[in-house]
């Protein structure tokens, strides 16, 4: 089973990357847009084979080390 | 052999860079049509990086030997003694065409690179230095260069625990396709522990160490050797990417291997990875070498034996074990979480034979891959001239005081802390010069001995007059080395030109290298390792020639040595050494007057060492704390860059009458220093250099906020501070730094 | 005194820490391996040393903090023992839930070696008892991800409990955007845990023990330390 997990900043928390790149695509010419935030993407390959255990594996990987909670956001989606 | 292997067309001979005579002598050589990992390996054998093919039979000149000298060039590292049974391994490497292409990576893999050169040797990195070379500051590439090239070894330096302690860093449109980023690694050792690449004893096993074998830089060795060309950001896939971290655990699992008594040859697998490593230890040795690729750790699945043989992943290494040992060396590397596989051993048969899947898919002689392989005596012109420059000749088209705020605000001598603020200097603690001096200067453990540390070329004068700018290479890192009291002890040499096989740039070669061999001998001062960068050059261009030197010294005493900083109000300036007002491809007459022209200064090896035993001799007895080197922009610019550090103005005296003034003020006279101390010091200094013939002349005094030149508008040091110190920032201002 | 080092793949400084410690105190520190489960008998203060453990991979300290000494380590902390952290190990000790708050990447987005002046915010903690309350040091910075943020709730918890422990500031002392030198919330260098037991801190005091090396504002911290576990 293949999943992704994707961590982003919280909203309100100060991304300087984010901005530095939204700063760097207006500069590049690239019209439109308004905001850049920035995060992680893990691509996770599981021996589960049922979804909702897949779920709660990564639940605990992302509350135990792929996110910090004081600053992140996670979701969690099954690819396959 | 294998049933689905390419066939060997001359086509696929000409892709690998094998020249057809090369080829013909290859196939002469084994007598039979090579396989296509046959054909891998002797592409990468006796392509330039790796058989200095172009350059062998010129750097057989230079001078590699002296009393202190334990290992010179051929091995991974040079090795001299420093005394009381300390040791130092260093050298210094190019990633020119790699950084030119992915900044970041090729910076990381190159520092990579020279750090395990050097801790192959048994030897703890105690710093790292670097010179750099980018192209003009118009060209569109070049701020993302800088940012990346600089993150890059910042990236990795600080991260693997090296302190990064000196360097350079100079802009020239000569580099605008092809960019020169050289990284130096100074290793301690003790000199009853140091290890070679030479394999010894038959069957001994052949152990691989470190991270896994990717796809990877695959012929980054044959990249190394080929002209760019318009095409060049097409070969992205093939640079490979540095782990700091692997590298970091890999030194702490070799100093600690080494400790067991069970290493018997170790080797970096660099350019060319496991080929030129296992074919080069099997050569040094005498010995013929057996490998198993199916033991091989790989990253990825399904790897062919050519891919394997030719890959650069990094932080990797090659050693020959003593068999008894086996346990306890792999238990040591199982513990720091890295790959440990016997991979072959050796043999007596002088042969380099590589199976896999139980197929014999190479079967070559060694020694003919390794320290036999083609040398050629390029044809090269002799060595070229410019006219001298008559200083009175030149007008000064601004005011002194003008001329000297612009220098300092040009590229190539503005300060360069937004560079080294991203290396990590203080790490280890015992950094008593940081970046921003003639040398750094490192102390040993807990003292009282030191190194001086120094890279130094300037490639203008190299152009001009390679055999002169050879010269000036060699004696400048003498000479910063002297300014901090060190005893210059010997050098690593990077030599970067263009494409030997135009006879005007082979000829610089020729030059420099005769000039650097003479100033060795005059100056004690041998080779012990180095490197050879050749085919920098975009589109026919070739790139100003640019034979680095890395110098280190010795200083006995760390307490005892100077700085360039003013101390005090009433401390008096004085020049060691001859003012002639040598304007000729000065940075004056280039950035001031627009003119990159004339003969360069001419370097008398004998003056150089005179003037240089006796300042150190000033700094060595404690009377004098205060010394800098004069370089680029003359005395002027010496004295605002000590006027800067100290935060104390200058007054200069009457200027000479016999000289224009913006000659004496900026002319490039070598062998000089500048000097400062109290009164009653520098007037028993004078008596000192009068009685032993050495020039001598009072500058001015320290005093006040502004640098004074009779007759002008004085120049607040804080002014000239600010345009000094922003040119840089303000430059990569807007320029997205490297995630 | 007996103090413990702990080493992770991937620290880098943990050479510097020890001199530090031996240079205050006259005793080596205990070296402690990573995957070991406990520390050794007797130990008063553990240091997290300075680095890029696992290569700061995933987030600075994120790994490091999951290891196995770590369940050690927090258990000697709410038994009361000292806990310092510096750069990596501040970042660790975040990681690990130890000190509130998170390390981000510098406002600049550089990393940054240089020097730095701190303000020690109290002088009556185990750490900094031979400092004066107010006193500003000079000591160096080297990290790209020193930037301390925490919710509103923890940051005014931090500064009205006192348990900030230093300050990035001027040669005067005087805290301002310009001497802050990566965007740390209210220019915090470093933090104390509840009980201030806890210390962790991004600048790095080991680095200037030495007059011949730059200074020596750095020596009362490890002084504080070596006197008060002699006591």
């Amino acid at each position: 089973m293949k999943a992704r997990v994707t961590v982003t900043l919280k909203t309100g928390v100060l991304d300087p990357q984010g901005k530095a790149i939204e700063g760097a695509l207006s500069s590049l010419g690239v019209e439109g847009v308004t905001g850049v935030r920035q995060g992680k993407v893990f691509d996770i390959e599981l021996a589960h084979t049922q979804p909702e255990a897949a779920q709660a594996a990564l639940k605990d990987a992302c509350e135990r080390l792929l996110a910090n909670t004081v600053i992140e956001n996670y979701r969690v989606e099954i690819l396959s | 052999m294998t049933a689905t292997a390419p066939k060997i067309t001359l086509e696929l001979v000409a892709e690998h860079g094998l020249k057809p005579d090369e080829y013909a002598r290859f196939l002469e050589l084994i007598g039979r049509e090579p396989t296509i990992t046959e054909l891998g390996i002797v592409s990468a054998m006796w392509n330039e990086h790796c058989s200095y093919k172009s350059s062998r039979l010129h750097l057989k000149g230079l001078p590699t030997s002296a009393p202190w000298v334990i290992q010179g060039p051929g091995e991974n590292a040079g090795v001299i003694d420093i005394g009381d049974g300390d040791a130092i391994a260093f050298k210094m490497e190019s990633h020119n065409h790699p950084s030119y292409i992915e900044p970041y990576q090729g910076a990381t893999t190159g520092v990579g690179g020279i750090l395990r050169d050097v801790f192959t040797m048994g030897a703890r990195p105690i710093a790292a230095l670097n010179a750099l070379r980018f192209g003009s500051p118009d060209h569109p590439k070049t701020r993302h260069l800088v940012s990346g090239v600089v993150a890059g070894i910042g990236g990795y330096g600080n991260s693997f625990g090296v302190p990064t302690v000196g360097g350079s860093v100079g802009f020239h449109t000569r580099y605008d396709g092809n960019i020169l980023v050289n990284a130096m690694a100074v290793g301690l050792a003790k000199t009853d522990g140091i290890f070679y690449a030479a394999a010894a004893g038959v069957g001994n096993p052949i152990v691989y160490l470190g991270s896994k074998t990717g796809r990877d830089g695959i012929h980054g060795a044959t990249m190394a050797s080929a002209e760019f060309d318009a095409n060049s950001d097409e070969k992205r896939p093939t640079v490979q990417v540095g782990d700091p971290f692997a590298e970091k655990l890999l030194l702490e699992a070799c100093l600690e291997l080494m400790q067991t008594d069970s290493v018997i040859a170790i080797q970096d697998m660099g350019a060319a990875g496991l080929t030129c490593s296992a074919v080069e230890m099997g050569a040094k040795g005498n010995l013929g070498v057996e490998l198993i690729l199916d033991n091989v750790p790989c990253r990825e699945e399904g790897m062919s034996a050519y891919e394997m043989m030719l890959s650069e992943s990094q932080e990797r290494m090659l050693m020959v074990l003593k068999p008894e040992k086996r346990e306890e060396a792999e238990a040591i590397f199982r513990k720091w979480g890295l790959d440990f596989a016997v991979v072959g051993y050796t043999t007596d048969t002088l042969r380099f034979v590589v199976k896999h899947h139980g197929e014999t898919v190479a079967d070559l002689p060694i020694k003919e891959l390794g320290d036999e392989a083609p040398l050629y005596d390029r044809p090269h012109i002799a060595n070229t001239f410019q006219p001298t420059i008559d200083p009175a000749s030149v007008a000064a088209p601004v005011d002194n005081a003008t001329a000297l705020a612009r220098l300092l605000a040009t590229p190539d001598l503005c300060s360069k802390r937004w560079v080294w603020e991203q290396y990590d200097h203080l790490i280890l603690g015992n950094t008593v010069q940081k970046p921003g001096g003639d040398a750094a200067i490192v102390r040993i453990e807990d003292g009282p001995k030191g190194v001086a540390l120094t890279t130094d070329v300037t490639p203008r004068y190299c152009e001009a007059d390679p055999v002169q700018g050879g010269r000036q290479a060699v004696a400048e890192a003498w000479r910063n080395i002297t300014a901090v009291g060190g005893l210059p002890l010997a050098i690593t040499d990077n030599l970067n030109f263009g494409n030997p096989e135009k006879p005007d740039v082979m000829g610089q070669f020729v030059g420099c290298l005769k000039g650097i061999g003479e100033a060795c001998v005059a100056l004690d001062f041998p080779v012990v390792s180095g490197n050879v960068s050749l085919y920098n050059e975009t589109q026919g261009r070739s790139i100003l020639p640019t034979p680095t030197i890395g110098g280190v010294g010795l200083l006995d005493d760390v307490t005892l040595h100077a700085t360039v900083a003013l101390r005090q109000a009433g401390d008096v300036l004085a020049v060691i050494g001859d003012t002639t007002g040598w304007i000729g491809q000065s940075v004056y007459l280039r950035d001031i007057c627009g003119r990159e022209e004339g003969a360069p200064p001419p370097v008398d090896l004998a003056v150089e060492r005179r003037n240089g035993d006796f300042v150190r001799g000033l700094i060595r007895s404690g009377r004098v704390t205060t010394v800098h080197d004069c370089s680029d922009g003359g005395l002027a610019v010496a004295v605002a860059e000590m006027a800067m550090a100290g935060d104390i103005g200058v007054s200069f005296d009457t200027l000479p009458a016999d000289i224009p003034a913006h000659a004496f003020l900026f002319g490039e006279d070598q062998a000089r220093y500048v000097i400062a101390a109290d009164a009653a010091t520098i007037e028993a200094v004078a008596a000192e250099a009068r009685a032993a013939g050495i020039p001598f002349r009072k500058l001015g005094v320290a005093g006040g906020d502004a640098i004074n030149i009779p007759g002008e508008t004085p120049a607040r040091v804080a002014d000239l501070r600010d345009g000094h110190d922003n040119w840089l920032p303000n430059y990569m201002a807007g320029e997205i730094d490297h995630p | 005194m007996k103090a413990a080092v702990v080493t992770f793949p991937g620290s880098n400084r943990e050479r510097d820490i020890a001199r530090a410690l031996k240079h205050a105190s006259g005793v080596a520190p205990a070296m402690v391996w990573h995957a070991d489960a406990d520390l050794p008998a007797g130990t008063d203060l553990v240091v997290l040393p300075g680095g890029f453990s696992y290569g700061d991979y995933l987030r600075c300290g994120a790994i490091a903090a999951r290891s196995n000494i770590m369940a050690a380590v927090q258990a000697h902390a709410a038994r009361g023992g000292l806990v310092l952290g510096v750069c990596n190990g501040f970042q660790i000790l975040c990681e690990a839930q130890l000190l509130p708050g998170v390390l981000m990447r510098n406002d600049r987005l550089r990393f940054m070696c240089k020097r730095q002046h701190l303000r020690v915010e109290r002088a009556d903690t185990a750490f900094t008892h031979r400092y004066a309350q107010g006193q500003v040091i000079d000591v160096c910075i080297a990290h790209g991800e020193g930037n301390w943020t925490a919710d509103a709730d923890a940051v005014a918890r931090i500064e009205g409990e006192g348990l900030v422990a230093f300050r990035y500031c001027d040669a005067n002392g005087v805290v301002s955007p310009e001497t802050n030198c990566n965007g740390s919330v209210n220019s915090i260098a470093g933090i104390y845990s509840e009980k201030r037991n806890v210390l962790g801190m991004m600048p790095h005091p080991e680095n200037l023990i030495d007059a011949l090396v730059g200074g020596t504002d750095g020596r009362g911290l490890f002084e504080s330390l070596a006197t008060r576990m002699a006591a």
